[in-house]
């Protein structure tokens, strides 16, 4: 039975759903704003028999994960922008040895320290493969809790079938913000397809190993344009995107995670004085949503894009609707969250397109 | 007679601290390990000639308050970033302060390294037995049974591993000259990590090697304690596991008297 | 209908339990609820806000450009927080601490005296519970049942103050009806 409705705040809400997604190992080391979900899971993965463990460090965790994973068991960490840098040789490892497992970043304000308001700065990190060699992992943005718990559970499907790992996208606010939640039914691990690559001990089969170095120069060459293979079947078959009050709009604003949230306020405030704008809001943020996105751009026109960035999701929006419209951009680094307000502020310079807030992008 | 003739100061502030408010809680050990520390540096004369490193941790913001030249290093990477200084500059007084997670979790190959190659730094260690900054979590010095939110019930060996004694396992290093434990939660211990700390400092000036105080230090916030119970906690609880004294010392200074 | 929530104080003041109150209050009457806190520089001591949105539709921001109601548990966050209050709106002052008049003309100003009232209501604790009393009344925005199951979901698995704070709510809920 899904379960009844529940207030939760962000970062339990993927604790309580990594659980019911079959998730029995959780590793992670603290830091704000997500320390709410290891100290959830601390509780909760003993309760159904998984194990929780403080790593001394976040390169340790995502090691951790690593070994678990290889041994089939879903897996996953969680972490905010600085501990997300220390995961990338993990994650690196992790997508040529094609392992299965989850890593949560909700992230604050950088370079360095920064702060810990919500950002979106670590875009580029997650989707161009912040770490070392020719790959990439699946990232999935939430706008909401529901959304949050929802997506834990693709993420984990999608890491399991594709042998990878996938990353939950989320911000400061998307890690304190609570939302009523309507969880899935928990899974039953035993009904997931088996993992005959798993290490599981040799008994009665040839020894398996798993490994990302292959010297021989051909061997490599192979493996890479496998990956790449996945890679194209992913973007084929995985793409995510939503859109709201497209149909009429002269505007089309494109936002992910907690902007998209303040842009469709925004776009609320519009439509009452009667300017009509509408938005797209890409779910994966790898795969980028191109085509869709390039089609509807080219209809309506025009595009604003926001992000709690100075311009990262920008070249992607760049790449996909390239001269097709005009493009303002509005970025706002880590620190201030924007009012509703400011970002129709913005919309409202770039339907007239005198460039007042934000800034006009020549392709 | 004048004012000034008839009243001798006899309590100030050390030149080595701004003049700011900290944001340290009631009760916080590290005000007082940052006055021990600016005292020693004034008396040695050092303030202008040192570069400090201070955490990633409750004491990140110790620059605000040391007066002298402070870098920031990443969590855990002080003394690393301290190795990089004293190499190239071997005349600067160099030193670290960090937390137990910063120094005996993240950093703890740094600080097994830069203590191994005997690096002639000192190093100030905070345990507090908890993450501080980040709300409560469990440390690597947190003692079996003390309640952490990642560790709830307490902690657990069988779950969590038992408390770390970084400051005797350093030891056993050559390159390590001294290493001593006070505690900053009685009169008495707090005129102890003074010398402790001044001591550690003439290791560096005399290059003998690497040096290290260790000191326990009481965070009433996150052991949901008032100030004068966390100083109770660190004399009958903390010291059981944390023995004070010398743990280690081969400088030679007491052979000398 | 959407209404926007603003609670701003000390941290200490129960800042963030309003919110939390209010929350699982309007998830009780069945209303869409959106709950987002400030959440400090990592520092000791500092003011402490949150944003609840209420909504009998989806909520998409959770960030509001304009509060319809403003709760000010001390100066510092009135001051800071006026300006940004809706037309028509609702300002809740902590009478107790706050002296100063909202210089506004065209907001609505309640003043509440909360230390006096959760006194009369057996415990000076109760500040917060009869300035959410006061606000729920006031605005409408939930009836007094539907505010004690608020209060008793947010603080699940302390029922021992349950009692004391439900008096603190009916105060404040008394305070508006009767004006004292
Ligand atoms: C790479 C990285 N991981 C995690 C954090 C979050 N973080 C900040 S301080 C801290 C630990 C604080 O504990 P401690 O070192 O014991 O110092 P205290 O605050 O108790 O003085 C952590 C984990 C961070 N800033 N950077
Ligand atoms: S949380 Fe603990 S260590 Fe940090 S300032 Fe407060 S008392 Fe000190």
């Amino acid at each position: 039975m899904p379960s009844e409705k529940k207030l939760m705040r962000g970062s339990n809400v993927v604790g309580e759903a990594a659980v019911r997604a079959g998730c029995r190992f959780y590793a992670g080391y603290p830091i704000t704003p997500q320390n709410e979900l290891p100290e959830y899971l601390s509780a909760r993965m003993p309760e159904v028999g998984g194990a929780f463990i403080q790593g001394e460090s976040e390169i340790a965790s995502i090691n951790m994960v690593l070994g678990a994973a290889a041994t089939g068991v879903r897996a996953m960490t969680s972490s905010s922008s600085p501990g997300v840098a220390l995961k990338q040789e993990g994650i690196s490892y992790m997508a040529g040895q094609e392992l299965p497992a989850v890593v949560i970043n909700m992230m604050r304000g950088g370079p360095g320290l920064g702060n810990i308001a919500p950002s979106g700065a670590d875009y580029y990190q997650a989707t161009r493969g912040g770490g070392n060699g020719d790959y990439r992992t699946p990232v999935l943005a939430p706008a909401g809790c529901q959304e949050l718990a929802d997506l834990t559970f693709t993420a984990f499907d999608i890491a399991d079938k594709y042998r990878t790992p996938v990353m939950i996208l989320g911000d400061g606010l998307m890690g304190q913000v609570m939302e009523p939640v309507i969880f899935p039914d928990p899974i039953d691990i035993k009904s997931l397809p088996p993992k005959d690559w798993a290490l599981t001990g040799c008994k009665g089969r040839k020894p398996k190993a798993i490994f990302s170095m292959l010297l021989d120069l051909n061997a490599l060459y192979n493996h890479n344009l496998h990956l790449q293979e996945k890679y194209d079947e992913i973007t084929a078959k995985e793409l995510r995107w939503d859109t709201a009050m497209t149909e009429d709009a002269e505007l089309l604003v494109v936002a992910y995670g907690t902007p998209s949230r303040i842009a469709e306020s925004a776009i609320e405030e519009l439509r009452a004085e009667g300017i009509k704008a509408g938005l797209f809001r890409p779910i994966t943020l790898w795969p980028f949503p191109t085509i869709p996105l390039r089609k509807l751009a080219a209809k309506i026109g025009k595009v604003g894009v926001f992000e709690f960035s100075m311009g990262q999701m920008l070249d992607d929006v760049i790449m996909a609707v390239g001269e097709r419209a005009e493009i303002y951009f509005y970025g706002v680094p880590g620190g201030i969250i924007p009012t509703p307000s400011d970002v129709a502020r913005f919309l409202k310079s770039s339907i007239k397109g005198d460039g007042k807030v934000g800034r006009r992008i020549e392709a | 007679m004048s004012a000034e003739a008839a009243f001798k100061k006899i309590f100030g502030r050390p030149e080595s601290l701004k003049e700011n408010y900290t944001h340290y809680c009631p009760g916080c050990g590290h005000s007082i390990a940052h006055r021990l520390v600016a005292e020693c540096l004034d008396e040695l004369g050092l303030r202008e000639n040192t570069i400090g490193v201070p955490p990633v941790g409750c004491a990140v913001l110790a620059y605000n308050y040391f007066n002298f030249d402070m870098i920031e290093a990443p969590h855990g990477r002080a003394l690393a970033v301290a190795t990089g200084i004293k190499r190239t500059n071997p005349d600067k007084f160099v030193l670290t302060y960090q937390g137990d997670g910063d120094l005996a979790a993240i950093g703890t190959a740094e600080t097994i390294h830069a203590a191994n190659r005997g690096e002639k730094i000192s190093a100030i260690f905070i345990n507090n037995a908890i993450y501080g900054m980040t709300g409560g979590q469990m440390a690597p010095t947190t003692l079996l049974g003390q309640e952490a939110t990642t560790a709830p019930g307490g902690r657990d060996s069988s779950l969590h591993g038992n408390p770390i004694d970084i400051s005797a396992m350093i030891a056993v290093s050559n390159g390590v000259v001294y290493v001593e434990r006070c505690s900053l939660a009685s009169l008495k211990q707090i005129r102890q990590a003074k010398k402790a700390i001044k001591k550690c400092f003439q290791v560096q000036l005399d290059k003998l090697g690497f040096g290290l105080v260790e000191l326990l230090s009481p965070c009433p916030t996150n052991w949901k304690l008032s100030p004068k119970e966390a100083w109770a906690w660190v004399n009958e609880v903390m010291v059981k596991v944390y023995p004070l004294g010398v743990i280690k010392d081969t400088t030679g200074y007491e052979d000398k008297k | 209908m959407i209404k926007r929530t603003l609670f701003a104080g000390f941290g200490g003041q129960g800042v963030l339990l309003m919110g939390y109150v209010l929350s699982h209050g309007a998830m009780h009457r069945g209303l869409n609820v959106t709950y987002f806190p400030s959440y400090g520089a990592e520092m000791r001591g500092g003011t402490a806000n949150c944003t609840v949105t209420l909504s009998d539709k989806k909520i998409a921001s959770p960030v509001a450009s304009n509060p319809d109601l403003f709760v000010a548990m001390n100066y510092p966050s009135l001051e800071k927080f006026e300006k940004s209050v809706a037309k028509s709106g609702l300002i809740f002052l902590n009478a107790t601490l706050i002296k100063e008049e909202v210089s506004r003309k065209d907001v609505e100003v309640i003043k509440v005296p909360t230390l006096e009232l959760a006194k009369e209501a057996g415990s000076d604790r109760a500040i917060n519970m009869v300035m959410i009393g006061a606000l729920c009344a006031k605005s409408g925005l939930l009836s007094l049942e539907d505010t004690v199951a608020g209060m008793q979901a947010a603080l699940k698995g302390k029922e021992k103050f349950f009692p004391l704070n439900r008096k603190g709510i009916e105060r404040g809920f008394a305070f508006i009806a009767d004006g004292k």
